[in-house]
C-alpha cells in the first residue's frame, strides 16, 4: 500500500512537468492550429541548457532556469519566422514537416556538439519523509515551479494586454486582426511562449533524469498523449492531464510490468482521439 | 494534373507514338525504375546493389504512401507500423513455423491491409492534425505491445536461423533474390500508383483531398475511398517489411516501427511531389543519394542531418509542390508527360 | 411530385433553425426560396441535401423519404447542388472538376463517357475555353458557372442553387439567369434557388417559399409572395430589400 501511494506521489509530481511540457505544445496548437515537432528537441535543449549553465558557470539549477526559459522564448520567436510564419496557412503537412525540418537540425547539431553519451546534472536536494514515504527533493521543487509557471501563464494570458491578444488570436485570427491585433507578433510570441515552456520542462527534468540530445523525443510524445486527453489547445486542461499520465504512470507499474504503460498510454490516446476530440474537461464540443 | 482531352476523336489505328504519349506518365517511371535495377549489373558492384536496394526500398515506400498522402491528402505520420507489423508477421512465420519467403510476404502484406482497413473505419474519420497524430498514437501502441508480446519475442525480438538461406541457394544468393523481389514489387507500385491516380476511384481521391465535403456532395463516398486507399498504400510496406527483415536477419520492435522512417518516407514524397506517380520515384532517388553524400562528405558527415532538414525546410518553404510537381507547374507541356 | 418537405426541423443544441418548413415541389419548376440573411435557407438546403440530419420531419425525394441520408447518397439519388460559398477543387483542372460531377451522380459514368458529359457542360455555361485551366486560377464569375457545371454534369432530377448570382455584375447576372432559365427548358431539371437578386429570382420562379428565423413565412406565387403582407413586414428590417420586393412584384 505504501508503495503504491510513494510510487503515485511520484507520478503526480512528474505529471506537473509533463503538463507544463504538453502546455507548450498545446498551446501553439490552439494559437495556430501547428503540431509543433520540434517540440522534443527544444525540451532537450532545456536540459543542456540547464546542464551546461551549473556545470560550466556553477549557476544553481533553479536560477539557471531563468536563462533557459528566456532563450526558449526568444528561439522559438526564430523558428516561427524562419519557419513558419510562410507556411502558416498552408495544408497542415507543410507545417508539420516544416517544424520537423526543425527537429532535424536540432538534433543534427545537437549531435555534433553534445555527442550522444548522456549527461547526468549533478545536483540534489536530497529527500525527505512523510510517515514511510521518501520524496525526491528535486521532484517536489520541480512540481512547485511547475505550478508557478501555470500560474505566471494563467495571468499573462488572461491579466495582460499581450495575455488577451494570444487569446483573441486562438478565438479567430481574421476578426482579431480587423480589431487591430498585430497578429504576426502575437503568432511569434505564442510560438516562443510555447517553446519557452518545453525548456523549462526539459530543464526540470534534467534535475531529475539524465538525458542526451535524443532524450526530448518520448516527452514529445508524452505531451501529445498529455495535449490530447487535455483537449488540443486548452493549456489548464493540459495541466490537469499531465497529472493524470503522471498517475498512470505511478499507478501502472504496481499491478503490470513497466512496459505496459506505453501501451496504455497510446490505446487511451487514440480512444481520446476518436471518441472525446475535445478532450476529457470540456463538455461542450466546440 | 489534366487528363488528355482528344480521346473524342481517338483514331481506329493507333500510331505506337501515340500509346507511348497516352502512358508516358507510366513509361517515364517504369524507365527510371528500370535504371535503378539495372545499375548493380551494369556497374557489377556488391555495393551498388546494396545501395540500390534501399534506394528501390525508399522508392516502394514513398509511393505506397504517396496513394493516401498524395492522393487523398491524408497525412499518414505513423505510416510505418504497416512496414513493421507486417515485418513481424512474415517474419514470426519463417522463424517459427518455417515458411518460405513469399507466402510470408504475402501474409505480411494481408496483415497490414486487414489493420489499415480495421483501422481505417475508425480513424479516417479524423482530419488534419488529429488524423496525423492518431496514426503516430497507433504506431506506438502496437510498438509498445508488440515488445511485451513474447510469441514474437517481446524486446530482443526474433532472428532467422542462418541455415534458413540454404533454401534459397545460400546466402549471397539470397541477397539478390531479395533485391530483384524488391525490384519487381517496386515496379507493381509503380503501375498500381499509375493506374490509381488515372481511374476513377483516383479522380474521387483527388476530390477528397481537395475539399471533402464538396466532394460527398458531388457523391463521391468518401469513407469508402479513403478506406480503400489507406488498405491499399498499407498492403505493400507490409509485404516490404517480411523481405527487409528477412534479408536483415532479425528483427526488433524499435527499428521495426521507427517514427523516424515514417517520416524520412513523407519527406521523399514532399521532396518529388506529392500526388504524381513519378514524384516518390525522384523524392527516393534524391533523398537516398543526398544521404549517401552527406554522410560520406567529410565536411557534411557530423551534421548531416541538420543539413538534411535545412534542406527539408528550404524545399517546404519555397517549393512545396516538390520537383515533379514544380516542373509540372512551370511547363505546362509536361503535365501531359508527366504524372 | 419530385420533392415534399414535410414539417422539417432542425435544432443547433439550444438553436432551432429551421421549424416546420413544408412545401410539396412539381416536376419542372423553379422554386424561390427567399428570406433575409440568417433566415435558414441554406440550413435547409443542408437538411435536404444531407449534410445534415434534420431534427424534425422528413424528406422526400422522387418517392423515397431520404430524410437523414449521407450526403453522397443523396447525390446518387439524382440530387445535385451548388454553394453559396464557391468551392472549386482547386489543384484539378475544370475539366476533372466537372468530371467528378458526372464520375460519382446518379448515374456513376465511367471516365471516358464523363469527359463526354464534362465538355459538353462545360459548353452549356460557357466555359469550353477555360478546360485545361486549373480550377484554382479561375474568376469568381467563373468559378460560380464551374460549380453549376459540375453539378449539371451528375445529370440531377432536382438542382439545388445557392445563391449562384450574389456577387456577379449585371452582365454575368442576366447571362446566369439566362442559363437557369436553359437548364429547366432544355433539360427539365428541376430547380430550387437561393437568391438575393429579387428581380431576378421573381422572374424565373414559378412558386416562392420564403423564410424567416427558420420559419416558413410565406408560400405562393411570386405575386402573391410580393403581397402578402407578412412578408413585406418581415422585410420592413430592411427597407431596401422591402421596396425591391415589392417593385420586382409589380412587375
Amino acid at each position: 500500500m505504501d508503495f503504491l501511494l510513494a510510487s503515485l506521489i511520484d507520478g503526480l509530481l512528474l505529471g506537473f512537468v509533463y503538463g507544463i511540457a504538453a502546455m507548450g505544445l498545446t498551446l501553439i496548437w490552439g494559437v495556430m492550429n501547428v503540431i509543433n515537432l520540434s517540440h522534443g528537441p527544444i525540451i532537450a535543449l532545456g536540459m543542456f541548457g540547464v546542464y551546461y549553465i551549473f556545470s560550466a558557470l556553477g549557476i544553481h539549477p533553479y536560477l539557471a532556469l531563468i536563462a533557459v526559459a528566456a532563450g526558449g522564448l526568444l528561439l522559438g520567436g526564430l523558428i516561427y519566422f524562419v519557419a513558419v510564419h510562410r507556411v502558416i496557412d498552408a495544408p497542415h503537412l507543410s507545417t508539420l514537416l516544416a517544424t520537423f525540418s526543425v527537429n532535424m537540425i536540432i538534433i543534427g547539431l545537437g549531435t555534433a556538439a553534445f555527442s550522444a553519451s548522456p549527461r547526468n546534472v549533478d545536483f540534489t536536494l536530497g529527500s525527505f519523509e512523510i510517515g514511510s514515504i521518501t520524496i525526491l527533493g528535486t521532484r517536489l521543487v520541480a512540481a512547485i515551479l511547475a505550478m508557478f509557471v501555470t500560474g505566471g501563464l494563467y495571468l499573462f494570458l488572461y491579466k495582460s494586454r499581450y495575455g488577451r491578444y494570444i487569446r483573441a488570436v486562438t478565438d479567430n485570427r481574421d476578426a482579431a486582426e480587423l480589431m487591430g491585433v498585430p497578429s504576426v507578433r502575437i503568432l511569434a510570441l505564442s510560438f516562443g511562449l510555447g517553446t519557452m515552456l518545453a525548456a523549462i520542462s526539459g530543464g526540470l527534468i534534467a534535475t531529475f533524469f539524465p538525458f542526451t540530445i535524443l532524450a526530448g523525443g518520448s516527452y514529445e510524445l508524452k505531451s501529445f498523449v498529455v495535449s490530447v486527453l487535455g483537449g488540443l489547445g486548452n493549456p489548464v486542461g493540459a495541466l490537469l492531464a499531465g497529472l493524470i499520465l503522471g498517475a498512470i504512470e505511478g499507478i501502472i507499474p504496481t499491478v503490470l510490468p513497466t512496459t505496459w504503460v506505453p501501451v496504455l498510454e497510446f490505446v487511451l490516446f487514440i480512444l481520446i482521439l476518436l471518441f472525446r476530440p475535445q478532450g476529457l474537461f470540456k463538455t461542450k464540443s466546440s | 494534373m489534366s487528363i488528355p482531352t482528344q480521346t473524342k476523336a481517338s483514331p481506329p489505328s493507333r500510331t505506337i507514338t501515340a500509346v507511348l504519349k497516352e502512358y508516358a506518365g507510366l513509361l517515364i517511371p517504369i524507365g527510371v525504375v528500370l535504371f535503378i535495377i539495372a545499375w548493380p549489373t551494369i556497374t557489377g558492384k556488391d555495393i551498388s546493389r546494396e545501395a540500390m536496394f534501399t534506394v528501390l526500398l525508399s522508392i516502394a515506400l514513398a509511393s505506397s504512401l504517396n496513394i493516401l498522402l498524395g492522393y487523398s491528402g491524408y497525412v499518414s505520420f505513423g505510416h510505418v507500423v504497416f512496414f513493421g507489423l507486417g515485418g513481424y508477421v512474415g517474419f514470426y512465420l519463417m522463424s517459427v513455423h518455417e515458411w518460405l519467403l513469399w507466402p510470408a510476404m504475402a501474409a505480411g502484406g494481408v496483415s497490414s491491409g486487414l489493420l489499415a482497413f480495421l483501422l481505417g473505419k475508425a480513424i479516417l474519420r479524423l482530419r488534419g492534425g488529429y488524423f496525423a497524430l492518431a496514426t503516430i498514437g497507433i504506431n506506438e501502441a502496437i510498438r509498445a505491445a508488440i515488445n511485451n508480446f513474447t510469441p514474437f519475442g517481446g524486446p530482443v525480438g526474433m532472428t532467422l536461423n542462418f541455415q534458413v538461406y540454404k533454401n534459397y541457394g545460400g546466402a549471397s544468393e539470397a541477397l539478390w533474390l531479395s533485391f530483384y523481389t524488391l525490384a519487381a514489387m517496386t515496379l507493381i507500385v509503380i503501375t498500381v500508383s499509375y493506374f490509381v491516380r488515372t481511374s476513377k476511384f483516383g479522380l474521387g481521391l483527388l476530390a477528397i483531398r481537395e475539399d471533402e465535403d464538396a466532394a460527398e456532395i458531388m457523391g463521391v463516398i468518401a469513407p469508402n475511398a479513403k478506406t480503400w486507399a489507406y488498405v491499399l498504400s498499407a498492403i505493400i510496406p507490409g509485404v516490404l517489411g517480411v523481405l527487409f527483415f528477412f534479408k536483415n536477419g532479425s528483427i526488433e520492435p524499435l527499428p521495426a516501427f521507427r517514427l523516424h522512417f515514417s517520416i524520412e518516407m513523407i519527406v521523399m514524397v514532399m521532396l518529388g511531389g506529392q500526388g504524381t506517380v513519378l514524384g516518390p520515384i525522384i523524392g527516393g532517388l534524391g533523398y537516398q543519394s543526398l544521404r549517401g553524400f552527406l554522410l560520406t562528405s567529410p565536411i557534411f558527415k557530423n551534421i548531416q542531418l541538420a543539413v538534411a532538414g535545412a534542406l527539408l525546410l528550404l524545399i517546404i518553404l519555397f517549393i512545396p509542390s516538390g520537383i515533379v510537381g514544380w516542373l509540372r507547374k512551370r511547363v505546362p507541356a509536361l503535365r501531359r508527360v508527366l504524372r | 411530385m419530385i420533392l415534399q418537405v414535410e414539417g422539417l426541423g432542425k435544432r443547433f443544441g439550444g438553436l432551432q433553425a429551421l421549424e416546420d418548413v413544408t412545401f410539396d415541389l412539381p416536376e419542372g419548376q423553379i422554386l424561390g426560396l427567399i428570406g433575409p440573411n440568417g433566415a435558414g435557407k441554406t440550413t435547409l438546403f443542408n437538411n435536404i441535401s444531407g449534410v445534415y440530419t434534420p431534427t424534425a420531419g422528413r424528406v422526400i425525394f422522387r418517392g423515397e423519404d431520404i430524410t437523414g441520408l449521407k450526403s453522397y447518397y443523396v447525390a446518387r439519388k439524382g440530387m445535385a447542388r451548388t454553394h453559396q460559398i464557391v468551392r472549386p477543387l482547386k489543384e484539378l483542372s475544370v475539366l476533372e472538376n466537372v468530371m467528378v460531377g458526372a464520375c460519382f451522380g446518379q448515374y456513376d459514368y465511367k471516365l471516358g463517357k464523363a469527359k463526354e458529359i464534362a465538355h459538353e457542360v462545360l459548353e452549356f455555361v460557357g466555359l469550353e475555353s477555360r478546360i485545361d485551366q486549373l480550377a484554382g486560377s479561375l474568376n469568381v464569375g467563373q468559378k460560380k458557372r464551374l460549380e453549376m457545371a459540375r453539378s449539371l454534369a451528375s445529370q440531377p432530377n432536382l438542382l439545388l442553387l445557392d445563391e449562384v448570382l450574389a456577387g456577379l455584375n449585371p452582365s454575368e447576372i442576366s447571362y446566369m439567369v439566362e442559363i437557369v432559365k436553359r437548364i429547366r427548358a432544355e433539360r427539365g431539371i428541376t430547380i430550387i434557388m437561393i437568391e438575393h437578386v429579387m428581380h431576378a429570382v421573381m422572374n424565373v420562379s414559378d412558386r416562392m417559399v420564403v423564410l424567416d428565423y427558420g420559419r416558413q413565412l410565406a408560400e405562393g406565387t411570386p405575386d402573391e409572395v410580393s403581397q402578402n403582407p407578412k412578408v413585406i413586414e418581415a422585410y420592413l428590417g430592411d427597407p431596401k430589400l422591402a421596396e425591391k420586393l415589392m417593385a420586382s412584384g409589380g412587375e
